[in-house]
């Protein structure tokens, strides 16, 4: 019977392709594999150069130009600072934006084109946020290279994250909760603002997370803006023992962030600063890794929790 | 009046149109406007700040002269104002990395959409998301101090910094965005049509291959068009690994400055507000945002279709 033959011949020829199959399952493997064994190569390779340097002394200490007194305690200072700029200043701007084009703008070109430009502000490269902060708040607004026109730079850069993150978490609420609250005589904001925003709270905040751990490392737009690579003071206290107790100095003051510190030091020819340089990445990797883990931790536990 | 119609009067009274309440709602939504408004504000003030300061520089350094001359020494007393050097950097460093990315990137993101059991799916998912979250400036640190010491022990005459190291370092790190995208846009390909594939005795590989990567072309070519888009944007590993020297080759065993390491390398010095330095850091980053702008837009057209066809 020539059916059979083939059937067998068939079987062959399928046989002969899997073989492909099973060759690329195994490139596959390899290619995640050099993702993984690079990141793990560049974990070891600071852990084993940083780790000796990482002690209580090199968190409070200033820089030095001894190798071995020297510590982040500015950078971490002023990281610290900037980061609070930027959150206050991305926070509401990002989920506002994205409040708006998701529940209240009409679909007009307007809108269309308030969309299109999110995502290319998403794409833009972080130096040019630092020509922008440097031309725009240190001497068009006179902030100077402070802290403040530092934390707006990264509010800018990382606004197109938030925005996307709040569009995505309320677009997820089924359209019943919100004619349940119109049913019952809710304007636009009160469903908004008591059922859409609370309900969404858990991806908003993983959006706001991966944002600052983004702005934690970016590096390009602080040094542009003329962060200096040096500083051996802190900014003065935003809390204050007299009448109003809070201060505000601190944000037009000089500064430097982690990321710099380590620029600066690996930039340097000895090997001893190099080591310094390890130990920062080590404690700046540490930081973003753990803020994106969160960040992660939450998206799962929310797809797992939420049942409409 | 009878007690049903005067209870009427009463809840129209309540839930008809109150001056107060739109009033309120009305700031709300001014407000939330406002912020949603403020994107186009940060893409106009880029552009207003970059051709106001490129202006002043080009009333100085002819266009001509800045796209033809082929040394890039704005500082030093014999000035010349060729961007070539630094656009030669970025397209060498840029072509390694995605020489890198590309293949890697796409056999990943296939092994994860169409071989991959759930659960290494889920496990390498969140790993890439991490690898991606890694600073630059520690990128730059292992392309210098670990990457270009390997190197030397393959090719000895390897100078410190080189453009080498530093691509094949962004290429790692650029890695995670194109799989990311590229698994969306093939994961978005119907079921039915893999089925279909299968059904005519396909296998696993010839289906990915010949089925769902050409229904998922558009989104693939827009992850490939953002992958360059992000090497050509990449800051810190090209300053720390790459050298900052502007240096008009196509060899990348060479060091070399990129558009961006320029940017890195002028802000570091105490440049006064408004000398020629302080205006070619805008010109470059003029340069910059016009490329990386096309990239995004034929991206964004890309993504576009591919969403319309599903």
């Amino acid at each position: 019977m020539k059916s059979v033959n083939d059937l067998e011949e068939i079987r062959r020829i399928i046989g002969l392709h899997k073989r492909w199959d099973l060759i690329f399952m195994i490139t596959g493997i390899v290619a995640l594999m050099i993702a993984v064994l690079t990141f793990m190569a560049l974990f070891a390779h600071m852990l084993v150069d940083g780790m000796p340097r990482l002690s209580w002394d090199f968190f409070t200490s200033f820089p030095s130009r001894r190798p071995e007194s020297a510590g982040i305690l500015s950078a971490w200072v002023g990281t610290t600072l900037v980061m609070l700029v930027t959150a206050i200043a991305a926070v509401p701007l990002g989920i506002g934006s994205g409040v708006y084009l998701e529940e209240y703008a009409s679909k007009n070109l307007l809108t269309e084109i308030i969309e299109i430009n999110v995502t290319n502000l998403a794409g833009v490269p972080s130096i040019i946020y630092g020509l922008l902060a440097l031309g725009l708040f240190v001497y068009q607004l006179g902030f100077g290279q402070s802290i403040l026109a530092a934390g707006l730079a990264l509010a800018l850069l990382i606004l197109p994250v938030v925005i996307v993150a709040t569009r995505e978490a309320i677009r997820s609420i089924p359209v019943a909760i919100r004619e349940g609250a119109y049913a019952l005589g809710a304007t636009k904001w009160q469903t908004v603002s008591d059922h859409l925003l609370p309900y969404s709270s858990a991806g908003i905040l993983t959006g706001i997370i991966i944002g600052l751990a983004r702005a934690i490392g970016e590096t390009a737009p602080i040094i542009t803006i003329g962060a200096l690579t040096f500083i051996a003071f802190l900014p003065p206290s935003p809390v204050k023992s007299e009448f109003p107790y809070v201060s505000f100095e601190w944000l037009t003051a000089p500064f430097t962030v982690m990321p710099i510190q380590m620029f600066n030091w690996v930039s340097r020819p000895e090997e001893a600063f190099q080591l310094n340089a390890a130990a920062a990445g080590l404690v700046l990797v540490v930081m973003t890794l753990a803020m994106n883990g969160l960040a992660i931790y939450l998206r799962y536990r929310m797809r797992k929790n939420i049942k409409w | 009046m009878t007690e049903e119609s005067r209870n009427k009067i009463a809840h129209a009274g309540k839930l008809g149109y109150s001056f107060r309440r739109h009033l309120h709602e009305r700031l709300i939504e001014a407000l939330l406007f406002l912020s949603a408004i403020l994107s186009i504000a940060i893409m106009l003030a880029i552009i207003v700040m970059l051709i106001k300061e490129s202006f002043v520089f080009f009333q100085h350094v002819s266009i001509w002269e800045f796209i033809t001359d082929t040394q890039w020494t704005p500082l030093f007393d014999d000035a010349h104002y060729g961007i070539m050097p630094l656009v030669s950097g970025t397209i060498v460093s840029s072509f390694i990395a995605l020489v890198v990315a590309l293949p890697l990137g796409t056999i990943i993101a296939i092994y994860l959409s169409e071989f991959a059991p759930f659960t290494v799916r889920e496990m390498a998912k969140p790993f890439l998301e991490l690898l991606g979250g890694v600073p630059t400036v520690v990128y730059g640190y292992f392309a210098l101090l670990f990457v270009t010491p390997i190197l030397q022990t393959i090719f000895p005459e390897l100078p410190g910094f080189n453009l080498l190291s530093a691509g094949l370092v962004m290429g790692i790190m650029i890695i995670p965005y194109v799989s990311s995208m590229t698994e969306d846009a093939m994961r978005a390909v119907p079921m039915n049509l893999r089925e279909g594939s299968y059904a005519m005795g396909a296998t696993r590989f010839q289906t990915a291959i010949r089925v769902v990567m050409p229904a998922a072309f558009s989104g693939i070519a827009a992850a490939y068009i953002l992958g360059i888009s992000r090497a050509v944007g990449e800051t810190m590993v090209v300053a720390i690994a790459a050298g900052m020297q502007p240096n008009l080759t196509w060899n990348p065993m060479e060091p070399a400055a990129t558009i961006t390491a320029y940017i890195v390398q002028v802000s570091l010095g105490d440049l006064p507000h408004g000398s020629i330095g302080y205006q070619t850091i805008f010109a470059a980053g003029l340069t910059l945002l016009l490329i990386t702008l096309a990239f995004n837009i034929a991206g964004h057209i890309l993504r576009k279709r591919y969403r319309e066809v599903y």
